[in-house]
């Protein structure tokens, strides 16, 4: 058991703050949301430049060898600035069917790309009716045209609106809930009968509504049939890079909390001096320094071989993570009393990302029943 | 960073695993298994074997006699101990008083009297609280005036947890009542328990039975070489102690053991033509708990590693995350161990129904326990530094406000 970086961790740690020191003021993140497109095509050039967006592909693809835990620390930067780039589902999420489920002629193609920063990707595997279940898949591929063709439609899709190339998965097989018969195919976003119709999330990212309608691709990620095991991995780095995302976030939201208890006076002394305000920080700290622990947790799972114990860990972690979220954001405006409602001020827009992360990929609700039923 | 333990922890932890396995007489884990606080003998025996093998001085250096485990090791060993079930060490002995003689006491205190801590052939227990001193400890009023060689004590501690067991006592008393700040005229004295002078009476709790005293000194006489520190300078040992006191404080293992003995229990407890263990309400709080245990887990070892490596014998004010977040825990698992019973957790476990007939019990043993423990560990939030007293260090060290 260690707890401690490595000189390159640490190093990385160093550039990714001073980057968003530098370039990602709550002031900047505005005017980042009003460009096209709803974030910095410059700070994407950046994160390229800084090795960022290869951090977990191997040197052959033009990446860094990162691992979880590298991928954690930038996470938690990011989260720290509240970053729009759709860095979350082009390295994470992208990056790991692709990685876990590319051939080599693929990654080949596609890994340099996403790390000099020339394509971004997006993870099309939710459906409008499937809620949380994993295996509600209804958009279909069939054999046909040399490849295959897809039918259907994908909902809620993380920066679905700006990616090149979408994660897709299909049923290939089998019904509609059925484990097997799911395969994941990547796909041209802007082949022939692809459409879709860009939007705003609570949390100012961006996100799409995908249809499908005899989408040709040739490209199949991991096995045909056999795409649910692919599926959960993806989702799996996922939660693990939001967990750290969310402690980042919940450090920014104690510490603006922190400081207004010491500035903002009322009967003639600040806030923070009251022992009732003084409690519920101390509580946000240990809610914090609890999720932060689950974020550690879920870095190091995302690469346990044991997929019982992968699995079961992450859902740990995630309903950990869920919950330590929604006390740390919701004291931070409560503590801020008025000035907290406000959109002006950045605790809200804190707020909101904790309150989007909880909901990616299943909530709190979701992975706690999963766990109850795991309990032997 | 890696969370996993490395393989020679591993190994450690099945060394230990075995060792207890083998060592803990039957009787004391079959007592233990079913909820019952350790008898006296119990703690001895076990802490013996323990001693025997190196391992009940876990906290002491090396040089002194401890085993000379990292902090990963110690955690380990407590989890495992506390998962067998076996009794703990004593903690007055071997976390509170052998720390503090190691750093404050002299050679000849060391020699006296660490030995026999080890091996728990003394019995030692705390006089810090008093009835006007609780939280606000430095207020404490037992007074201790120079006479000669000795101290002349007077006064009265409360919450004595085992004094009724105790041979010795480490104390805090007042020398210099006249001091500029209050912190400033407070001693730490050992007394032998069988002073002329000393009365202990029993405090039954809301458990029903006796852990805890009142203790009165009345005249009682304490050598001067029984005083560990300088003078009106106890309070730096108090708070070395206090600091120590929280190292561990998590009981993470008792929690674990709760939850697996709640479950166990549950398998064997029938609602709705089902065991309770398929209830879904039932399943749901389990999977909270062991949630919440994962994570202190990992929080812990962070503190604890990061206390190791800092080395200033300063402890981490995070350790208080530990102490809230722990007792937390342990609370919630009680409780849940005592919702299992359901009806059967009502009954007081009548020993005086054992006595006045051949009746059994009315209820199965382990879940009358599950309500003692249930209600003997609503103290776990109040001793050691009340938990909200803990969210006052954190918001002094940590925040700063």
């Amino acid at each position: 058991m260690d707890f401690s970086l490595s000189d390159e961790q640490r190093l990385l740690k160093d550039s990714v703050d001073r980057l968003m020191a530098d370039r990602y003021a709550f002031d900047q993140r505005k005017a980042y949301f009003k460009e096209a497109g709803g974030w910095s095509a410059a700070l994407w050039s950046q994160y390229a430049e800084l090795g960022l967006l290869g951090l977990p592909f191997a040197e052959e693809y033009g990446g860094f060898g990162g691992g979880a835990v590298d991928v954690m620390l930038v996470m938690e930067a990011f989260g720290r600035a509240l970053i729009l780039e759709p860095y979350l589902a082009t390295v994470v999420l992208g990056g790991t069917a692709l990685r876990l489920g590319g051939s080599d002629a693929v990654k080949s193609r596609v890994l340099p790309a996403i790390a000099d920063g020339s394509m971004k990707l997006a993870f099309a595997h939710g459906e409008r009716q499937a809620r949380y279940d994993v295996t509600d898949v209804m958009t279909t591929a069939r054999k046909g045209g040399g490849g295959w063709v897809l039918d259907g439609a994908k909902s809620v899709v993380t920066h679905g609106d700006c990616a090149d190339m979408l994660v897709v998965s299909a049923r290939t097989s089998g019904e509609r809930d059925d484990a097997s018969g799911i395969t994941l195919f990547l796909v041209d976003a802007k082949a022939n009968g692809v459409a879709r119709r860009g939007y705003t999330l609570r949390d100012e990212q961006r996100a799409a509504e995908i249809s499908l309608s005899g989408v040709q691709t040739d490209t199949v990620l991991g096995e045909v049939g056999n795409g649910l095991a692919l599926v959960e991995r993806v989702m799996e780095a996922g939660i693990a890079a939001m967990a750290a995302e969310s402690v980042g976030c919940m450090e920014a939201l104690h510490a603006m909390t922190l400081e207004y208890s010491r500035t903002r006076e009322q009967f003639g002394k600040p806030i923070g001096s009251n022992q009732v305000v003084q409690h519920r920080l101390a509580e946000m700290l240990m809610s914090m320094e609890q999720g932060r622990s689950m974020a550690m947790l879920a870095a190091m799972m995302v690469d346990e071989p044991d997929a019982g114990e992968r699995a079961h860990n992450i859902a740990m972690a995630k309903v950990g993570i869920g919950q330590a979220g929604r006390f740390v954001s919701q004291n931070a405006v409560q503590l801020h009393g008025g000035i907290g409602m406000t959109e002006e001020l950045a605790i809200g827009h804190y707020f909101r990302r904790c309150m989007v992360i909880e909901r990616q990929f299943g909530d709190t609700a979701h992975y706690l029943a999963r766990l109850a039923a795991e309990v032997a | 960073m890696d969370l996993r333990f490395t393989p020679e922890e591993v190994a450690f932890r099945d060394e230990v695993r075995a060792f207890i396995r083998d060592n803990l007489p039957v009787d004391i884990r079959e007592r233990m298994r079913l909820g019952y606080s350790p008898r006296k003998q119990d703690t001895v025996t076990w802490q013996r074997i323990l001693n025997k093998k190196g391992w009940a001085t876990m906290s002491w250096p090396k040089e002194h006699g401890g085993p000379g485990w990292t902090a990963v090791q110690k955690m380990i060993f407590l989890e495992e101990n506390q998962m067998a079930p076996a009794p703990e060490v004593s903690s007055f002995n071997i976390t509170m008083l052998g720390p503090v003689l190691i750093q404050f006491g002299t050679d000849e205190q060391k020699k006296r009297y660490l030995p026999r801590a080890a091996n728990l052939d003394d019995w030692w227990c705390q006089g810090f609280s008093e009835p006007g001193a609780g939280s606000d400890l430095a207020s404490l009023k037992t007074a201790a005036k120079r006479d000669g060689d000795h101290y002349v004590v007077n006064g009265q501690k409360i919450w004595t947890s085992t004094a009724h067991h105790a041979d010795w006592c480490f104390l805090l008393v007042r020398t210099n009542p006249n001091a500029a700040k209050r912190q400033e005229g407070i001693s730490f004295l050992l007394v032998d328990m069988k002073t002329p002078g000393i009365t202990v009476r029993p405090i039954i709790s809301i458990d029903g039975s006796h852990h805890l005293n009142e203790v009165f000194f009345d005249d009682v006489r304490v050598p001067v070489e029984n005083r560990v520190y300088e003078e009106n300078k106890g309070w730096d040992v108090a708070k070395f102690l206090l600091g120590n006191e929280r190292t561990g404080i998590a009981r993470l293992g008792k929690s674990k053991e709760r939850v697996a003995s709640a479950k166990e229990m549950a398998r064997t407890v029938r609602e709705h033509g089902k065991s309770l263990i398929e209830d879904q309400a039932f399943r749901a709080r389990v999977a909270q708990l062991e949630i919440d245990m994962k994570a202190l887990e990992i929080t812990q070892y962070r503190v604890v590693s990061a206390y190791e490596k800092q080395r200033d014998g300063r402890p981490d004010p995070l350790s208080s995350v530990l102490k809230v977040k722990g007792t937390e825990l342990l609370q919630a698992t009680t409780e849940l161990a005592m919702d299992v019973g359901g009806p059967m957790s009502m009954p007081i476990w009548a020993e005086e129904l054992a006595t006045l007939s051949n009746e059994p019990d009315v209820g199965p043993e382990w879940a009358t326990q599950a309500t003692g423990s249930y209600l003997f560990l609503r103290a776990a939030s109040i001793y050691g530094g009340t938990n909200e007293i803990q969210k006052n260090i954190l918001t002094k060290a940590v925040l700063r406000l």
